[in-house]
């Protein structure tokens, strides 16, 4: 099922006249009202006037998070503050937040990309959509739940916490789709049980999981346990929220970008050339219809690859695969790059070990040393430590032949690993302490 | 019942998780009547035959242990040099696994009683039987 089937089946010589119009006219806008952008404009030697088709894309400056770091709060809008009707921001781990602006327009456009995102997922105005993302400064809830009603489905605002009282809610209400973190769905599996609630009697048949890296074999262990689709979503504040790029029901093979709103590319993140579809790369967005913020070339540190090759599901819109992690989750162990989300994957592909992991990284003496702490669970446990040992061992071997590393595998209670309502904290590293 | 019930319990290596399930078990009126505490360097599994194995289960569950349960065999061997070992020679002749064994607290008379755990729990006990080794069923073995 497809939501706006004109745009979303466009064919791609059309849609990239319609990308090129777009940029065209960001551009404009952005170098007659944004300081900022005129400045870096000026400085890379071009003028919007200098695009003439979307390979010039390559010549126009980049947008990093600090750019909207150092033009807190509100120094990147295009329009008169009287015409943002919303701001969002996203928390800033290391100083300021950044903030986010949005034109009537613009939150109508996003209500329509979400619709489109349930509508990809299978969802329809029939279904009971049960959000869980946090609402308020945070583009997760409200983003979701615009949609939602944009969409005609009757929407939960359920918001984050208060995990026993989610799972009672997704029985009572029969919710059909849930849209949260893959690591709180799990948390709410979880708790759901504990209450004696089943996910697979539930009425709920799809999922909607976004705001932070999973795997495919988590995806799979999702579907299984709760017998529904597992639909990954994604999105970035600073260009949106959710609803950037999402999964068709159908194929399950890669995020297709709303193309006719972001423009997007793959570069190398160090010599920041762009790189050729399916190679690897950082992806960088620019905006093509945002009235309140528009960006130009916005570099999101998550890593990726794009594959332009049509879909079974009829959409021509481009497909992004699951993002590895952001350029700054990677880790470095005694010089081999690490991804947490590599780790998962792993985990969860040798048998008999739960999804809640966490790395431990510490540095002893002048060499890094790997942990991963895995809970056991009752169906994992045995009464003999050699097969407990076993585990252990299976698990560090997987890791050693895929990665090249060496980690030590630490099975611990169950419990013990912080749950998280939003974004899972995979990784604690001691190094700096 | 001629097996009986053990429970074990995944522990982490870090303090008070032992003196936490005593507490536990204790405050819930179960004694213990034979433990095994076998460890690693990470974890340790500690085995309990107690008076109220099920009760044991809910309770430990309820304060976030992981809690297995496997079928044990208590034998009661003879208190005397050789004791041990002719019952063992009996098993090993006959291709019975042990993979592990403690000694139960409480002493009968002139013997000792050893919990077992096998690889065939079945097949050792009519092995057993065979040749009149005597075993104390669980129900007996609870309430000694």
């Amino acid at each position: 099922m497809i939501f706006d089937m004109d745009i979303e089946t466009l064919p791609r010589e059309e849609l990239e006249a319609l990308q090129l119009r777009r940029l065209q006219r960001q551009c404009d806008k952005v170098y007659a009202n944004v300081s900022f952008y005129r400045h870096a404009f000026d400085d890379a030697g071009i003028k919007p006037s200098d695009i003439k088709s979307l390979a010039d894309l390559r010549y126009l400056p980049f947008t990093e998070k600090q750019d909207l770091r150092n033009n807190y709060p509100f120094g990147l809008f295009a329009v008169p503050k009287d015409n943002v009707v919303r701001i969002h921001a996203s928390s800033g781990t290391t100083g300021r937040a950044t903030v986010v602006g949005y034109t009537q327009r613009d939150i109508a456009n996003w209500a329509n990309m979400m619709a489109r995102a349930y509508t990809a997922a299978g969802a329809t105005r029939r279904d009971i959509i049960h959000i869980a993302y946090g609402y308020g400064l945070f583009t997760g809830g409200l983003g979701a739940h615009y949609g939602a009603e944009r969409l005609g489905a009757t929407t939960v605002p359920v918001s984050g916490g208060g995990t026993r009282r989610q799972a009672m809610l997704l029985k009572d209400f029969g919710s059909t789709v849930l849209c949260c973190t893959p690591s709180y769905s799990l948390v709410l599996y979880e708790a759901a049980r504990e209450a004696g609630i089943d996910f697979k009697d539930l009425p709920l048949r799809i999922g909607v999981f976004g705001a932070e890296p999973w795997s495919d074999n988590m995806r799979r262990d999702i579907e299984t346990k709760m017998g529904i689709k597992a639909i990954d979503i994604y999105g970035l504040s600073e260009v949106m929220g959710p609803g950037v790029a999402v999964e068709c029901v159908e194929a399950q093979h890669g995020a297709h970008i709303m193309e006719d709103q972001f423009l997007v590319e793959v570069i190398d993140p160090v010599t920041k050339e762009p790189l050729p579809p399916g190679e690897t790369g950082e992806l960088v967005i620019t905006t093509l219809t945002k009235e309140a913020q528009p960006l130009i070339r916005y570099r999101t540190r998550d890593i990726t690859r794009l594959d332009y090759t049509p879909c079974c599901c009829g959409r021509t819109f481009a497909r992004m695969f699951r993002v590895q992690g952001r350029s700054d989750d990677m880790l470095i162990i005694r010089g081999v790059n690490v991804f947490p989300s590599q780790i998962e994957s792993i985990l969860l592909e040798t048998e008999g070990l739960t999804p809640y992991y966490q790395l431990v990284v510490r540095r002893d003496g002048n060499l890094d040393t790997l942990a991963v702490h895995v809970e056991v669970d009752d169906k994992l446990f045995s009464d003999e430590i050699k097969k407990l040992q076993r585990l252990e061992a299976k698990l560090q071997k997987n890791i050693k032949d895929f990665l090249g590393v060496t980690a030590q595998v630490k099975l611990v209670e169950p419990r013990s690993i912080q749950r998280s309502e939003g974004k899972a904290q995979h990784v604690l590293d001691l190094r700096n302490e | 019942m001629i097996k009986a019930e053990q429970i074990s319990i995944f522990l982490e290596n870090r303090a008070g998780r032992l003196e936490e399930v005593t507490r536990v078990l204790g405050e819930g009126g179960i004694s213990i009547r034979a433990l095994s505490l076998a460890d690693t360097s990470d974890f340790g599994i500690l085995r309990l035959i107690v008076s109220d194995h099920e009760k044991a289960k809910q309770l430990l569950k309820e304060h976030g242990f992981t809690v297995g349960r496997n079928a044990v065999v208590a034998v009661e061997v003879s208190d005397a040099p050789g004791g041990l070992h002719s019952v063992l020679h009996l098993l090993c002749g006959n291709g019975i696994n042990v993979e592990y064994m403690y000694a139960f607290v409480h002493q009968r008379e002139e013997s000792a009683v050893i919990i077992f755990r096998f690889d065939r729990t079945d097949q050792a006990i009519e092995l057993l039987q065979q040749h009149h080794i005597p075993i104390i069923p669980g129900d007996t073995l609870y309430n000694i």
